[in-house]
């Protein structure tokens, strides 16, 4: 008994503050609280369910070898100290999705989407992470894709990889496109992170040839280069030369992101990429790591509406209610069906012991969790004013800070033009409204932090800048490898059809595939940004149901493996998130068709516009035919995409409930495990 | 250096999957006792293109 104390004391610990942040009204809330509360659930959380699942339903085993020791080969299969592992695999999950989407769900207050989070990720995302490392563990680090046609069938197996590369393509275009929100029109941003071409370049040949392997190194001297642009940068973005010159409209950036895309995911990986992610890796671990102690020295008031009156839907950043739309808004951070591609990816095979599988697994994705709720705090520590200035679309506060301050202050939360204009100036930037897409709204909170920190108020600008690099940086990174990831998806589709396609020694498949793949993000990057609405409000959902339908795909392999192994008594650990899953993402993709709300709906929006077309009219914000034409273009596509995403779902539930019935009357366990006794004795 | 920076020297290179070059060659000198070893800069160049080539997926998002 006295070893559960300590825990039930944090368990009080958390559920006072979580009542502090749910009940309080009307009197300001510290931003602790809110850290407070999710801190003490996720320890609680990790001590008894992390370990209930790893007891009883997995049924870990520390003796039983891992594939890094069965099949040890001191390069892909290393045995790894769970805490050098615990750093790689939370940098490869903590991308910029936790920092966003809280970000953007922070429109219907900072309530829905804190419990989201915290329920969230202890019920589904980090048990999803933990059952996908589980299951690729016993499998020899098996893929995903691989471990689904392993246990649930080809065809299952076929439809969740293109599922899979469909899902890559939108989470390209939509990190790509908050790239563009953040540097279009600002050139001290844009200076900064074209900067990092030529340094990144510099930093490769500094690898590979000047002194070869020393990162720790290179990243120094990477550092100092990324400090200096983002102070140069002030004066480059104020030269009458060089400032127009490095000033780009959405649509240029654009383009200028398709053709860096293109070429960067054909040059060698150790020119740009690799450079390129040891600099973002560290300034993003940096990043979050100062965050965190500047909230705790900080400890900022929140400002946000504990919830708004968007919970009812009609939120200017994105549509729809709180149900489903917040489930999906909020992806990765709460859960993020991407994860278990990483989660079967190196990880698995760098794992030592079957012991550290729920600090890996289960652990990781609580720390990611964390950094959703710090960017949560983030966007609600502005002013509120400030934050619906940021992420309202254009056609719905105007472009001036005039029009901005009256519309916003008729939503509900009075601000003056003044404040928009002297926020604009603080940050270093032209102009702050309508900045939507969430990084620009995060910079803000971050410049608010660290220079409340270091630097005082004359230091904002610096910091802004610093943080819209730090985002920029990793999403750059993660846009060069996942278009190289994307293309290695394709091939194999592709060769399902063609068999020459995975052909390797010609050059010639490999360039058509990632030819294919830039141009499928591509398009719906350019369909985004020349979106009147902003583009985020169509991208972000579609990304949203997808991320959660991979997750959803991914707990739905849990499912049947856990009958297989005949463990169904603890199916409920993974039916029951992905239940949950399956009626947010079927819903919502159901009402992102369907809805007879044109702001939802693509359909309904579709038909809107076209029946206006058809009377020769035309409809705001559109100012041309052609433009009316493109939108009834663009929804068509967006619905058809929604209705893949649909079929993928529900196809692989028919096959989960056929593996999990064949699994029923299977009198012994059917799961393909490398059995216990090959694994101990090898 | 002390256990703790050589602790987190690990942490980082292994967040951008440098390989550790000592455990490379204790496993070699291990199991492997007869076969030619890569030296330290060919194995930094061998992982980095299996790290960042693409086949291992992408990176999170």
């Amino acid at each position: 008994m006295a070893r559960h104390i300590p825990w039930i004391l944090i368990a009080i610990v958390g559920a006072v503050a979580l009542s502090v942040v749910a009940v309080s009204r009307g009197e300001a809330v510290n931003a602790l609280w809110i850290v407070v509360a999710a801190v003490s659930s996720f320890l609680v959380a990790y001590r008894y369910y992390a370990l209930y699942i790893a007891r009883n339903v997995m049924r870990l085993d520390p003796a039983r070898a891992t594939p890094a020791i069965r099949r040890a080969d001191g390069m892909d299969y290393v045995a790894t100290d769970r805490t050098v592992l615990f750093g790689h695999h939370f940098a490869a999950i903590a991308g910029a999705g936790p920092l966003v989407g809280p970000v953007l769900a922070a429109q219907m207050g900072y309530l829905p989407g804190t419990l989201w989070i915290i329920a969230g990720v202890v019920l589904a995302g980090a048990v999803q992470d933990f059952m996908v490392l589980f299951i690729s563990m016993r499998r020899d680090g098996k893929s995903l894709g691989e471990l689904i046609r392993m246990e649930m069938g080809q065809v299952a197996g076929t439809i969740a990889l293109f599922g899979a590369f469909m899902i890559m393509v939108i989470i390209l275009a939509v990190l790509a496109l908050i790239v563009v929100k953040a540097l279009a029109e600002s050139p001290w941003g844009m200076f900064t992170v074209a900067a990092t071409v030529p340094l990144a370049i510099f930093m490769g040949v500094y690898t590979r040839w000047i002194r070869p392997g020393r990162i720790g190194e290179v990243s120094v001297l990477g550092l100092a280069g990324l400090l200096a642009a983002i102070v140069y940068g002030q004066s480059i973005a104020q030269s009458p030369l060089w400032g127009p010159a490095f000033t780009f409209t959405p649509v240029q950036l654009c383009w200028i992101l398709i053709g860096y895309g293109a070429v960067a995911s054909v040059l060698p990986v150790w020119l740009l990429l690799a450079p390129r992610d040891y600099l973002s890796t560290f300034l993003k671990i940096g990043a979050i790591g100062a965050l965190a102690i500047g909230i705790v020295i900080m400890a900022p008031p929140l400002r946000m509406h504990a919830v708004t009156q968007f919970v009812h839907g009609g939120g200017p950043a994105w549509s729809g209610s709180l149900f489903p739309f917040l489930f999906i808004t909020i992806a990765c951070g709460a859960v993020s069906g991407f994860h278990a591609l990483i989660a079967s990816g190196t990880t698995p095979k760098l794992i030592a012991s079957e012991a550290d599988a729920p600090i890996i697994g289960y652990g990781a994705m609580l720390m990611e969790a964390f950094v959703a709720i710090m960017a949560l705090v983030g966007a609600s520590i502005l002013d509120p004013g400030i934050y619906f200035t940021m992420n309202s679309p254009a056609a719905v506060i105007g472009t001036d800070a005039a029009s901005a301050a009256a519309a916003v202050t008729a939503m509900g939360f009075p601000i003056a033009p003044d404040l928009i204009l002297q926020t604009a100036k603080d940050v270093g930037e032209h102009s702050i409204i309508s900045r939507a897409g969430g990084a620009p709204t995060l910079a803000v909170a971050m410049a608010e932090i660290f220079s409340h920190v270091v630097g005082g108020p004359a230091m904002k600008a610096f910091w802004y800048h610093f943080a819209i690099l730090f985002e920029a940086l990793f999403i750059l990174t993660a846009v060069d490898a996942g278009t190289r990831a994307g293309r290695f998806m394709l091939q194999d589709l592709i060769a399902l059809a063609v068999p020459g396609f995975k052909d390797t020694t010609s050059p010639l498949p490999g360039f058509v595939a990632t030819g294919l793949c830039v141009a499928a993000w591509g398009f719906f990057l350019h369909q985004g940004v020349t979106d009147p609405l902003g583009g985020v409000n169509t991208l972000w959902p579609v990304f949203g149901i997808s991320n959660q339908m991979l997750a959803a795909i991914a707990l739905m392999l849990a499912t049947a493996v856990l009958f297989r192994m005949k463990r169904d008594r603890y199916a409920w650990v993974t039916t029951v998130p992905t239940a949950w899953l399956l009626i947010c993402t079927l819903s919502a993709g159901w009402l992102k068709l369907f809805s007879a709300d044109p702001k939802v709906g693509f359909l309904a929006h579709a038909a809107n516009f076209s029946e206006a077309a058809g009377r020769g009219a035309v409809l705001a914000p559109a100012r041309s035919m052609a433009e009316m034409e493109k939108i009834i273009f663009n929804d068509r596509i967006d619905a058809a995409l929604c209705g893949i995403f649909l079929a993928v779902v529900l196809s692989l539930i028919f096959f989960t409930i056929r593996a999990c019935l064949a699994a029923r009357r299977a009198d012994q366990p059917t799961a393909r495990e490398i059995p216990a006794a090959l694994a101990a004795a090898e | 250096m002390s256990g703790v920076l050589l602790r987190l020297r690990q942490i980082a290179r292994a967040m951008v999957g440098a390989p550790d070059y000592d455990a490379y060659l204790r496993h070699m000198r291990a199991h492997h006792p007869d076969q030619p070893v890569l030296s330290e800069v060919q194995l930094f160049r061998d992982r980095q293109e299996a790290r960042y080539g693409g086949k291992n997926g992408g990176k999170c998002c």
